[in-house]
């Protein structure tokens, strides 16, 4: 790791003061990300500015939802009982992720920042344009088993680690964050963008901006949602393909669907598609199969990722199944 | 012997392990202690074109930059430094990935690995070669001192008429060992005096290997290595970061420790190499093989030989009138490959089992049963086994899996939606021995001090040599201190090739005895007098002679039993298996282990290690295949 | 014509030559700064420490260490190079094996992740910690007599992490033990019998 300086905040003013006045300053929290990276050399601020002592811990259940502090950590969210009440596939994708000891150490808001697993990126000797800009992608024609299928360009295939992200996006999630200019609310599914030509390009945010909170909106679809996720291991590995699926049920019709996917996009990847074939539809697995065939449209594969087209279109049938009770 | 040897007695260092007391290598203190950080190849062929490291030695705390340029002289290769060939900064040619190129020797070790990461390196680099299919194979003139082809008849004729065969191709993947301690090496120089701190299965090796490599004698050099935290072969010799950190030392004239991080151990560690093997079987309608083939394919590096020998057990497992076992290597630009946790068995064994498993169904015979009928009391040499309990351990396997349950038709069996499957196959492995020592000291209070250059990697030594020597002298095992891991101890071969306790514990037991026999001349009694009585009554003659302790010594080699006898352990693995047939998950649902593998001296301890060894097959079927185009290892 | 991609970056040469001047910037309250700051109103940049050696004090076991490190020491290395606790092992330094697992305020955590800076303040505790002098904690108990352990060295992790998940209050079957066990593994494969182990420090039927 490169040395660097360490400021602690108590206020968030400060911190964002710290942060945006320095643009080799980063946040840190539970540190399972930036330190690791860190240590990789893909990254290296010259300051951290330590925000575990800021006020945004908390996690609140209302009647309008679940508000969670950016800095819950994801263990305490998993555990919390109006969300995994309220919304099933939130609590279970947090259980899928990681390790317990991760799940204890790393936050909400660092959840949703975390940054692609791909082992070029990780990996400072080999070409890769969100790294190193103008350097190449080495994943398209090289080892690109875990890489995306759909969302991804000539420049950049990796694909978005994060369990946590494929579930808010299927709950219609809405991200906190202060910047500034004061504070706003950026929708889930526009908080990350695809790497078009610049991959180094991730999120919305602005150097300094802070995430303050996710709010998960109280919704029918949400109540009845499922995250599935499928990969080599049985446990503590990162996603080949997963799904979060979120169905509205009424009298055998589908009155509203949300299907995210995971494992296959440089972000989490909401499938309009197979919403539009799910949405009015009976809830049968006539439907689910034909939704699921719809959520692999566009995608292509680079050689060694090519069976997560068949996957993804098996595991959203499967989610499916069980998020409309069926399963 | 008592009922101590055999029970399940529980580990003598548990205690130290279970409360973090046990010091692995890089936890011993050292005075003055500097740390190195490598700095690897990031090219797998070409040369050192230049090495920046002017920034580098002005950052704070940097002591040292040792590169080719200003590294020791040492010798990296040839009869006396022996397998590995060492790639140690003697030149500046780069033969593989992660290949060493400098070492960077700091006062903390965030400041060593911090400017290790700072140091530009540019290379000339040439096109690797990292696919066998490019490179053209040779015959090694020999394979783990055996010649690397085995014919018995005329295999090929026996396919070309059997009544039914199978011929296939199977290859399994680079694997690396990754213990859970990365390798770990402290080194300091006192004078020409070396003494080393290191995470290895081998002491005695360890040291003769430094002592060629430093051109001192022999006597100089000091290895110790009390705990290792896993070795599987890797830590069975004597790899560039050791000798590395003794160079660092020398350079720095101060203690260095080098410990690789967990992306280094993908580098200069060993691994097993990539393997091709082509397996056909000839046999009659009613199952009997007439032939078989196996040839097998494998990797080695383009400065070193190191052959994978997985043909070797088609010489052992099955009853065959015809045989033709090959062996050839591949050079490429990777790192020498190393014995690896059933070195030529595993991969083989995938390789042979598949192809009866293949058989069997081209038979229409179960599977147990066609392994059963080609059992024999001898190997392919013609020499009769000294035990053999193949069939023993297919059928009480069987048995305790439910084999009987199976229906052998494919997607036949299910639960829910999950396929259902039964698999089985045969294991195997060597006994060896080597020439060992020990020294054994009966004290008047009672206590027994014993001592063996050899190292307890994890499988139970110090406890198995504790009961070993506490039955001899009729004393509780707690008053046994088993001392192991000291090259300044009697000599013990490597913990490695299921060679160790054979060994050490035979010169242990001699050593015990000869404390018998010396206090039988003290007392001036008759030694059959002594033979058996307990530890408190020799115990009682020291005392009624004044003596503090008697020391016992002895040195024991193997005698010519394997001139006459083919010597392995056999046992059968039984899975049951989980398939989802949509999202193609496996899972094991169940894994049944039987084995005779003669004298078990400890049970608890076998078990485990007959738990570690299926954990490790089951891992390696389940790890997937990493290519690589450019020669570098994906971690 | 060997390539190294961003091994060196000229950012971050020029952000170490910067350094001065920013810091100097931030405390002059400079010309350069104030558009950064206009928007926050009168809030002040953070005094920081650091990059060199800081005073960090860690109360370890029971007992405050006072110790002066660089910001960028993990807990773990803290642990095991500046204070001799090393009974917390490195086995990947990133994250992924587990063997540096101690508890900090009582939760289970991967000291090679956590800064040792960031762990000031808290109660952090190692497997030296467990045992009451020859008493052995009950976990570390059923390790020993149940063989959960060949080599020893994911061993202290592995002990950690059971006694969090019991005071976790995970449920104790063998399916759930495996899987809240997860994130600490054993290349020596000794899962069955650390499964036992655990179960039967949890007071599990089996």
């Amino acid at each position: 790791m490169n040395a660097f300086r360490y400021a602690q905040a108590h206020d968030v003013a400060s911190a964002m003061a710290t942060v945006a006045a320095d643009p080799g300053a980063r946040y840190v929290a539970g540190g399972t990300n930036v330190i690791d990276l860190m240590k990789e050399y893909v990254e290296q601020p010259s300051l951290l500015v330590d925000i575990t002592h800021l006020p945004l811990r908390a996690i609140d259940a209302s009647a309008r939802g679940v508000r969670v502090g950016a800095l819950a950590a994801m263990s305490d969210v998993a555990d919390h009982a109006a969300v995994a009440r309220d919304f099933p596939a939130v609590a279970q994708a947090l259980l899928l992720s990681a390790s317990p000891q991760l799940r204890n150490m790393a936050t909400i808001g660092g959840n949703v920042m975390q940054r692609t697993r791909c082992a070029y990126f990780r990996d400072v000797s080999q070409a890769c344009n969100k790294r190193a800009p103008g350097s190449g992608c080495a994943a398209i024609a090289g080892v690109n088993r875990q890489h995306a299928v759909v969302g991804g360009s000539e420049h950049c295939i990796c694909t978005h680690p994060s369990d946590l992200a494929v579930a808010l996006l299927a709950v219609d999630a809405v991200v906190h964050v202060r910047g500034r200019a004061g504070e706003r609310t950026i929708p889930f599914e526009r908080f990350h963008v695809l790497p078009g030509a610049t991959p180094q390009r991730e999120t919305v945010l602005e150097h300094g901006d802070l995430i303050t909170a996710v709010e998960l909106p109280p919704s029918a679809h949400a109540r009845s949602s499922y995250y599935l996720k499928v990969r080599d291991r049985a446990s503590y590995e990162f996603a080949l393909v997963s799904v979060a699926a979120a169905l509205d049920v009424t009298g055998g019709t589908v009155r509203a669907a949300r299907v995210a996917l995971g494992g296959v996009a440089p972000k989490p990847w909401r499938s309009h598609d197979a919403e539009a074939a799910l949405t009015g539809r009976p809830a049968t697995a006539a439907t689910f199969a034909a939704a699921a065939q719809a959520a692999t449209r566009g995608m292509r594969g680079y050689g060694q990722n090519d069976f997560k087209i068949a996957l993804t279109q098996r595991a959203v049938a499967r989610a499916l199944a069980h998020a409309g009770g069926a399963a | 012997m008592t009922a101590l040897v055999g029970a399940p007695v529980d580990r003598v260092d548990g205690r130290l392990k279970v409360t973090g007391a046990a010091k692995y290598s890089a936890e011993i203190a050292v005075p003055n202690l500097a740390y190195g950080a490598l700095v690897l190849s990031t090219v797998a062929n070409g040369r050192i074109a230049q090495v920046d490291d002017a920034a580098v030695r002005r950052m704070p705390g940097v002591l040292a930059v040792m590169t080719p340029a200003n590294a020791p002289r040492v010798n990296a290769s040839g009869p006396q430094v022996g397998y590995p060939v060492l790639r140690v900064l003697q030149d500046d040619l780069v033969h593989y990935d992660r290949q060493p190129v400098a070492v960077v020797v700091a006062d903390t070790f965030e400041r060593a690995t911090d400017a290790a990461a700072m140091l530009r390196v540019r290379y000339d680099a040439a096109p690797p070669a990292t696919r066998m299919n490019g490179s053209s194979a040779y015959k090694p003139a020999q394979v783990h001192g055996k010649d690397a082809d085995t014919r018995k008849g005329d295999a090929e004729a026996a396919l070309a008429s059997a009544a039914v065969k199978v011929d296939n191709t199977y290859t399994t993947p680079v694997e690396h060992h990754n213990p859970m301690e990365p390798h770990a090496t402290i080194a300091l120089w006192e004078g020409d005096r070396l003494t080393v701190y290191d995470a290895t299965q081998g002491v005695i090796g360890a040291r003769r290997k430094l002592a060629a490599v430093f051109g001192v004698p022999t006597e100089n050099v000091r290895v110790v290595s009390r705990f290792i935290g896993g070795g599987f072969g890797s830590k069975g010799s004597s790899w560039p970061h050791v000798t590395l950190a003794a160079m660092a030392a020398k350079l720095t004239n101060r203690p260095v420790k080098i410990v690789l991080s967990r992306p280094q151990m993908f580098g200069s560690v060993g691994h097993r190499p990539r393997t091709e093997q082509r397996v056909a079987l000839a046999a009659g309608s009613d199952g009997k093989l007439t032939g078989i083939v196996h040839q097998t394919t494998a990797h080695t590096s383009v400065f070193d030989e190191f052959v994978e020998p997985s043909g070797l057990i088609s010489t052992v497992l099955y009853g065959t009138p015809s045989l033709l076992v090959t062996h050839r290597a591949v050079r490429l630009n990777t790192a020498t490959p190393t014995y690896m946790r059933a070195p030529g068995e595993s991969s083989g064994s995938f390789a042979l089992e598949s192809a009866m498993d293949e058989l069997a169904y081209a038979l229409g015979v179960d599977p147990v049963e066609l392994r059963v009928r080609n059992d024999t009391d001898r190997d392919a040499d013609g020499l009769p086994f000294s035990s053999r309990s193949l069939v023993q351990a297919l059928r009480a396997g069987a048995e305790r899996i439910g084999w009987s349950r199976r229906d052998p038709r494919a997607r036949s069996m299910r639960d829910g939606n999950l396929l259902v499957g039964f698999g089985v196959a045969a294991a195997t492995y060597p006994m060896n021995r080597s020439a060992a020592s020990a020294s054994v000291q009966l004290r008047a209070d009672g206590s027994v001090l014993a001592r063996s250059a050899g190292v307890d990697i994890g499988t139970g030594a110090y406890t198995v040599f504790s009961q070993i020597v506490a039955d001899t002298l009729g004393v509780p095992v707690q008053r046994v201190r088993m001392e192991l891991g000291d090259s300044a101890f009697p000599i013990a071969p490597n913990a490695g090739g299921s060679t160790l306790t054979a060994s050490a514990g035979s010169a242990l037991k001699l050593a015990a005895l000869d404390v018998r026999a010396k206090l039988a001349a003290l007392d001036g009694a008759d030694p059959a007098s002594l033979a058996s009585v307990n530890g408190d009554a020799l115990v009682a003659i020291l005392r009624k002679h004044g003596t503090d302790a008697i020391d016992g010594r002895a040195d024991a080699k193997p005698g010519d039993e394997k001139k006459n006898f083919s010597m392995h352990s056999f046992g059968a693995q039984f899975a049951e298996v989980r398939v989802d047939p949509e999202l193609g998950t496996v899972r094991l649902a169940r894994f049944v282990n039987a084995f005779g593998a003669g004298r078990i001296l400890n049970e608890k301890t076998a078990k485990s290690q007959y738990i570690g060894g299926a954990v490790w097959g089951i891992g390696m079927r389940c790890s997937s295949t990493r290519a690589s185009t450019s020669g570098r290892a994906g971690s | 014509m060997g390539m190294d991609f961003g091994k060196v970056t000229r950012r971050r040469f020029l952000l170490r030559a910067m350094l001065p001047a920013i810091a100097a910037g931030a405390a002059a309250g400079s010309p350069r700064l104030s558009g950064a700051l206009a928007a926050v109103r009168s809030v002040s940049v953070l005094a920081s420490t650091g990059p060199g050696p800081i005073p960090v004090t860690l109360n370890v076991n029971g007992t405050a260490h006072a110790l002066r490190i660089e910001p960028r020491v993990t807990l773990l290395d803290a642990l095991r190079e500046r204070l001799a606790l090393t009974g917390t092992k490195k086995g990947c330094d990133q994250g992924t094996c587990g063997a540096c697992t101690v508890l900090v305020d009582g939760r289970r955590v991967n000291a090679c992740l956590t800064l040792a800076v960031m762990a000031q303040g808290k109660a952090v505790t190692t497997i030296e910690g467990l045992a009451n002098g020859e008493q052995l904690h009950p976990v570390q108990a059923a390790f020993l007599a149940h063989d959960g352990f060949q080599c020893g060295y994911c061993t202290p992790g592995q002990i950690l992490s059971a006694v969090a998940l019991i005071a976790e209050k995970r449920p104790t079957d063998e399916a759930s033990v495996r899987e809240w066990m997860s994130g600490n593994i054993c290349r020596c494969g000794a899962y069955p019998n650390i499964v036992a182990a655990v179960r039967d420090a949890a007071g599990a039927r089996s």
